[in-house]
């Protein structure tokens, strides 16, 4: 269907991101000038829980497989991260001269890094564990997720159970703004989107759906899982690096066997295997979680109950496995004209 | 001239032996019968060739190499293509989706591609659309290419399974029971699409079916298996005939074997 409008692609591209990128600079002025900082740091925990629950839904909802070990990815990014923007923050200063610039070209590069090393883990833990299915799967990446936290927990040179601070007293930088979060929401939601939706993303789901016919189909399922578990972890390291550069340092209990559950929640709460729904739903965790904040004690009660009256009206998520895109915007506007 | 040999095959499960000692050949370009009662050994025999069980013993030979064992995706990639008696559609895809996912060797771009979208890939996804619509039309799905799969009647289903089958090119495809569920009309409909499976498209075709009519009119060869042994092959003809067929489908009266009854 594109076929017809292959040249001017690269252009329109182009344009198409450079605009992209001129809005989200406008919406990072207008958000740090028209909110309060408490609120702006929700924005930014939302697009971060995005990130998380984008990439984890193509373990548990496109490919079906059930990982509960994601905050162990996202960990190993966090500190990854945050480890090599302080060790690169004087060379790319002395590099470029303080600033904007090298403020920017650390924390992307810290954050590749931080990607990187969560793939790594990924295909670490996807290799062996894969094989496994349900149940045996869960239990595996729990254990990875706990023996990651305990690794950092005793790691001294990453501060142990006090955490990670960096070299200097004012802790790590807090490069992440509402540009860079959101930019990062962008290209994995656009990387995530176009993976699922080509014949890789049909072969994750031919292994959700049958894993005996996909296989009789030819389709290299042990390869394809661990694709899917290596990019997953990799979007939870990016998610790592954001959250570990916005504030002054990152401890291993930020990394608990409850924020994996957090993650859980955002993909079934959105609807599983559908990537706007996870979107929605790490929107929704963020946001819910912090308007019951003045309930206190009752909040995590109340949340519950919340999540158990969702899966008794809509067992199926928010949006189910139906995503919102251009096309079903048109189909549902152009459907009351049709006899 | 073999395409497909079984020498030997025994297959056990427990105190079972599900198999024991079936050996057939099939002939490049035929399409051979597989028949027997319920629980003879037909699906355990598909299950063996296409790699879900491994042989424990005997061998397994497609075009000659040693394909007992392998895993089910190199078997299939290798050219020997199969649907379910229990129908495994991928239920939630649509009917072209669940055709195109079965198109790796039209797929040469990869993971890269696809997530920067060059030209590539969209030839592929273009290539793998157009073949699996001619597959849809040969099987005469063209009309529900948007459907999703898991609301088509099942005869559709099977149909459909087999155009996915097809999508990987296979020399050999083996059908396990493609008229279950069908009607007359429908299962007269899928006698036509067999053999333009093979007179046009140059397919093997095995078949397990129940479907006597089906068998006896579109098969070359029959091998009839029974409590997992071979007991006869031969031609539809001789198959009709031959007593020991007749008594494991009909029961054997003490005296002797013969009976004109037919099924």
């Amino acid at each position: 269907m594109d076929i017809a409008t292959q040249k001017p692609r690269w252009l329109l591209r182009l344009v198409l991101s450079a605009g992209v990128l001129a809005a989200l600079y406008a919406a990072n002025l207008g958000v740090q000038a028209g909110f309060i900082e408490y609120v702006q740091r929700i924005i930014l925990i939302a697009g971060i829980n995005v990130i998380l629950a984008v990439g984890l839904n193509l373990i548990n909802g496109t490919t079906g497989q059930f990982s509960i070990g994601h905050a162990g990815f996202m960990a190993v990014g966090a500190y990854a991260a945050a480890f090599t923007g302080v060790k690169l923050a004087p060379h790319v200063t002395a590099l470029l001269g303080a600033g904007t610039l090298a403020d920017g070209v650390t924390f992307n590069l810290a954050l590749l890094v931080g990607a990187l090393l969560a793939a790594g883990a990924g295909v670490l833990v996807g290799l062996p564990s894969l094989r496994l299915k349900g149940d045996y799967l869960a239990i595996v990446t729990l254990g990875f997720g706990e023996i990651i936290r305990i690794l950092f927990n005793n790691a001294q040179f990453l501060g142990a159970a006090t955490g990670y601070f960096g070299d200097s007293p004012a802790g790590l930088p807090t490069y992440t703004s509402f540009f860079w979060v959101f930019f990062w929401v962008i290209v994995i939601v656009v990387v995530v989107r176009n993976v699922t939706f080509s014949q890789t993303g049909r072969s994750l789901i031919a292994i959700r759906e049958d894993e005996i016919a996909a296989e009789a189909m030819a389709i290299p399922t042990t390869r394809l899982k661990v694709l899917a578990f290596t990019l997953s972890a990799a979007t939870a390291g990016i998610a790592g690096g954001l959250f570990a550069h916005m504030q002054s340092g990152i401890r291993p209990e930020d990394f608990k066997f409850d924020k994996s559950i957090d993650m859980i929640v955002m993909i079934i709460v959105g609807g599983l295997g559908s990537i706007s729904g996870a979107a929605l739903g790490g929107v929704f965790v963020a946001v819910t979680l912090e308007l019951m904040r003045d309930l206190q004690q009752y909040r995590l009660v109340l949340y519950a109950l919340l999540l158990i009256v969702i899966m008794l009206v809509r067992p199926e998520g928010l949006l189910g496995t139906r995503e919102i895109s251009l096309a079903a915007l048109r189909r549902r506007f152009r459907q009351p004209e049709r006899p | 001239m073999t395409l497909l040999a079984l020498e030997h095959v025994d297959k056990v499960f427990g105190g079972l032996r599900a198999l024991r000692g079936v050996s057939f050949e099939v002939a490049p370009k035929s399409i051979f019968g597989l028949i027997g009662p319920n629980g003879a050994g037909k699906t355990t025999l598909f299950n063996v060739v296409t790699g879900v069980y491994r042989p424990d013993g005997g061998h397994v030979r497609f075009d000659g190499a040693e394909i007992g064992g392998l895993p089910p995706a190199r078997v299939a990639g290798l050219g020997v293509a199969r649907t379910f008696q229990n129908i495994r559609v991928f239920r939630s895809m649509t009917v072209l989706e669940n055709v195109m996912v079965a198109g790796h060797k039209l797929h040469r771009s990869g993971v890269l591609s696809a997530i920067v979208r060059n030209t590539a890939h969209a030839n592929d996804e273009g290539a793998l659309s157009v073949r699996a619509r001619e597959l849809l039309e040969i099987l005469g799905l063209q009309g529900q290419a948007g459907d999703i799969a898991g609301s088509l009647p099942y005869g559709s289903q099977r149909r459909l399974e087999i155009a996915r089958a097809l999508m990987l090119a296979p020399k050999v495809l083996l059908l396990d029971e493609p008229a279950a569920g069908m009607n007359s009309t429908e299962a007269r409909e899928l006698e036509r699409q067999i053999r333009f499976l093979r007179d046009e498209l140059g397919v093997t075709v095995v078949l397990v079916e129940h479907n006597m009519s089906l068998v006896m009119s579109v098969c070359e060869r029959i091998h009839v298996v029974d409590h997992g042994e071979t007991i006869a092959e031969g031609t539809p003809a001789e198959i009709r005939e031959h007593p020991r067929v007749l008594a494991a489908y009909l029961g054997e009266e003490p005296s002797a074997g013969r009976t004109e009854r037919e099924a």
